[in-house]
Formats: structure tokens, C-alpha cells, sequence
């Protein structure tokens, strides 16, 4: 025959965070930022398929792979406006994109309106850095640098 | 905990032999007692057709009478008593005991405030839904006769009406969970019900409120909504369809 009866668990720490306050809503901007974030998400991924997708097949597969690169290799690409064009596009493709990503991540998990905004700060100035720097890059590539 | 009668284990009562007893792990909370939660699990002996409900009212009636919990209908109809069971969002009333296993976690749903036990205060979840205006918006003199649709017309919403607003779904999305202001499944439903309502002509409003920062742009297409709705609304694809007619501005 079976029993029942009752048991307390040892108390635990609660798993939901007990009753909190509520975030003020947020002001209405009255533009179609969000929508127009959300759509070039879906365009930069899709484009993003075959540029990142060809890059990688050409870097690391084709003839002897990630073995052959050096800075004749890419010397040698970028004397076509072709890859240029095709790394510029990449860079600020997936540059935009990975920080919009990152801009919606920091948005659903920053919970204190300073953590937002310095999270934002450091995220928007390191991709500004890198957008900057990548396309100078390009643009100014010589190469006949090497000494 | 509060004065009541409780069964020591020492005192174990018999049980029929038709019956099997299940362990039911519940997140008790009342702040008047402890600032804490905690783990409380009781050992109930139910039937092959029990629901969980009917386990709840077991321990409350025989063995607990502090677990607070709220239900109404007892039937899926009036939505009061969605919580999380074994992780996910059911209704108490409509899960069944048998399938839920031999140790049954139940929690309160996640991401509203909890006031005890497994009731959580609903309100920023109705003021997510009353600010989509989910009310027939019309111009124009009353007419004199029903406001006539096409069997195509009212099918365009059909799936949406069948809301009863439970917050299973709402309370089941990752992005509520870490961020109260966004409005919802739930109120992005309301609004769908609305928005493809041939008499409605509130359709434009109700799109430019849910255009905004805390709107249907926050949605990561999780399916956790879809998954949980008890009614069995295509949730999901209902909030694609609002995104939709925002991008293309038709209906
Ligand atoms: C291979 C092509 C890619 C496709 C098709 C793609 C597609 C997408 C889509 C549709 C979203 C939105 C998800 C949502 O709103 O629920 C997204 C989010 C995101 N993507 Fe990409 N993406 C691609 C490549 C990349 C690359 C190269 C990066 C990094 C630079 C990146 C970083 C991100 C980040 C950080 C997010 C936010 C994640 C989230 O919303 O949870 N993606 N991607
Ligand atoms: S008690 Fe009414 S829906 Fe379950």
C-alpha cells in the first residue's frame, strides 16, 4: 500500500526574482526605425549568405586554402575593383548588421537604463572603429608598401 | 508558514489501491512569512483522469489550505489559472495529471510580479492589452441593423477571437521575461483581432502603436507563444501577419 504525506524542501533561492517594479513604457518615437532595422536584418542576412559563404569557401578552400594567404594574395585580389567592391560591401554588410544584432540583444538584457546606455557606447563606438578602419583600408590599399 | 493543519509524514494516511501518488513541487511565496521563496512538494494521490487542478484543489482542500492559486471555470474558458508546469505554460485545468510525469514542478508564470504562491499581478499584462485599443473603432452613424461580413471577412480573424486571455503566452516569451514594457503576444493578438475586422477602421492606429520600440519589432520568432496558447492560436504567425501589413501598410 502506498502513503502519502508532507514534506518541506529546504528553501531555495527564488528561481523568479520576487515582485519588482515596473519599467516606465517607452515614449512613443513616432518613426519607422524599428520596422526599417528589422527588414535590413532579413536583406544583410540573406545578401550575407553569398558574400560570407564565397569569402570563406575562397579563403579557406579553394586551391591550398587558408595556406597560400599572404599580402601578395590579397595584393593580388584587390587589384581588381571586383573583390573590393565585394569586401566593402561585406564589411559594412555584416558590420551594420552584427550591430543591430548586438543593439537588440542589449536592448532585451540590460535591465538599468546606464548599463544600456554604456553598453550602446562601447558597441557602437568599436563598430564605428572598425567600419572606419576597414574602410580606409581598402580604399587606401598599396600595394607596393611591402619593403 | 501561517498556521494550518499539516499532515506530519509520520502521520501517513492510506491510499486506494486505483490510485497513484505523484509529487507535486510547488514555489511557494507569501512575503507576509518569508521574503523568499521556496520549494514546498507534496505527495498526492490521484486518479488516472485527474488534472492538475484537481491535484492543486487536493492539496489545498486535505492537505494545505495556505496555496493560493487562482481558477474560475475549472473548464479552459475563463483563463485564470495558467501557470508553469514542468517549465512550460498550461492551464492547470486542461493538463492532465497522467502526463506530467511522476515529480511535477509547478511554478507561477514568469515575468509579471508574484503576489503569492502561483497568483502573479496581472495588471501590466491588461495594460499591455488595453493600450492596443481592443475595441470596435467605427465611424459614422450606429446603423440600424448588424454590422454585416462575409464568411471570408470573419475568417480573416477567426483564429485570434478565440483569446481568453490567459498570459500563457505573453508570460512564455523571453523578451517579456527580461523586459516588462514590450507588449506582448497577448496584446499583439488583441490587436490582430481587430486590425483584419472588416468593420473595424481603427486598423491604422493599432498598427502605429504596435510600430514603436516596444512593439511587434521585438519579436524573435521564439514560437514560445504558439507553444503554450492553451486555445491553440497560431500566435506566432498571427504577430508575422501585423509585422506584414505594417511593411506593406494593406489588409
Ligand atoms: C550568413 C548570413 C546571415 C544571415 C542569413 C543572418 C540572418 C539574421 C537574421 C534574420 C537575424 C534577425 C533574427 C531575429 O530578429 O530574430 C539575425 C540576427 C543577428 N545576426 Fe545575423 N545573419 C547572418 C550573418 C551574420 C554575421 C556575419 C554576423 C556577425 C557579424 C551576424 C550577427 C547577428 C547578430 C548579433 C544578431 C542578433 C541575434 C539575435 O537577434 O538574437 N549575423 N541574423
Ligand atoms: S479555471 Fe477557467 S480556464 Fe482554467
Amino acid at each position: 500500500m502506498t502513503t502519502i504525506g508532507v514534506s518541506a524542501d529546504a528553501p531555495s533561492r527564488p528561481v523568479i526574482e520576487a515582485p519588482r517594479s515596473r519599467r516606465p513604457s517607452a515614449r512613443r518615437t513616432g518613426t519607422n526605425f524599428e520596422m526599417y532595422a528589422w527588414i535590413f536584418m532579413r536583406m544583410s542576412g540573406l545578401l550575407l549568405v553569398f558574400l560570407v559563404l564565397g569569402h570563406l569557401f575562397i579563403m579557406l578552400l579553394l586551391d591550398d586554402g587558408v595556406q597560400r594567404i599572404n599580402f601578395g594574395f590579397v595584393a593580388g585580389r584587390w587589384a581588381s575593383p571586383f573583390w573590393r567592391t565585394w569586401d566593402l560591401a561585406q564589411l559594412w554588410l555584416a558590420q551594420l548588421h552584427g550591430t543591430n544584432g548586438l543593439r537588440v540583444i542589449i536592448n532585451d538584457y540590460a535591465e538599468r537604463d546606464g548599463t544600456r546606455f554604456w553598453l550602446k557606447m562601447l558597441l557602437y563606438t568599436s563598430s564605428f572603429l572598425v567600419l572606419l578602419l576597414g574602410t580606409l583600408v581598402i580604399f587606401t590599399f598599396d600595394p607596393e608598401i611591402s619593403g | 508558514m501561517t498556521v494550518i493543519e499539516q499532515r506530519p509524514p509520520s502521520e501517513q494516511s492510506p491510499v486506494a489501491d486505483h490510485l497513484r501518488v505523484v509529487r507535486i513541487k510547488v514555489r511557494r511565496y507569501d512575503p507576509e512569512v518569508d521574503p523568499d521563496a521556496n520549494w514546498q512538494t507534496f505527495e498526492v494521490p490521484v486518479e488516472k483522469s485527474d488534472r492538475l487542478i484537481d491535484a492543486l484543489h487536493q492539496i489545498k482542500w486535505y492537505q494545505d489550505g495556505s496555496l493560493s492559486f487562482r481558477r474560475s471555470c475549472g473548464h479552459g474558458v475563463c483563463g485564470s489559472d495558467a501557470m508553469r508546469v514542468n517549465g512550460v505554460n498550461r492551464l492547470a485545468c486542461k493538463v492532465l495529471v497522467k502526463d506530467l510525469g511522476d515529480e511535477i514542478l509547478v511554478e507561477p508564470i514568469k515575468g509579471l510580479p508574484v503576489l503569492k504562491d502561483l497568483i502573479v499581478d496581472m495588471e501590466p499584462f491588461f495594460a499591455a492589452f488595453r493600450a492596443v485599443q481592443p475595441f470596435l473603432v467605427n465611424s459614422g452613424r450606429e446603423p440600424t441593423r448588424e454590422r454585416l461580413q462575409t464568411a471570408e471577412q470573419r475568417e480573416r480573424f477567426d483564429d485570434t477571437t478565440k483569446c481568453i486571455m490567459c498570459a500563457a503566452c505573453t508570460t512564455s516569451c523571453p523578451i517579456f521575461w527580461n523586459d516588462e514594457a514590450y507588449f506582448g503576444p497577448q496584446a499583439i493578438v488583441a490587436a490582430h483581432r481587430f486590425i483584419f475586422d472588416s468593420r473595424d477602421e481603427g486598423a491604422d492606429e493599432r498598427l502605429e502603436i504596435l510600430n514603436d520600440k516596444e512593439g511587434v519589432w521585438r519579436c524573435r520568432t521564439t514560437f514560445n507563444c504558439t507553444d503554450a496558447c492553451p486555445r491553440g492560436i497560431e500566435i506566432t504567425k498571427a504577430i508575422q501577419e501585423v509585422k506584414r501589413a505594417l511593411i506593406f501598410r494593406r489588409r
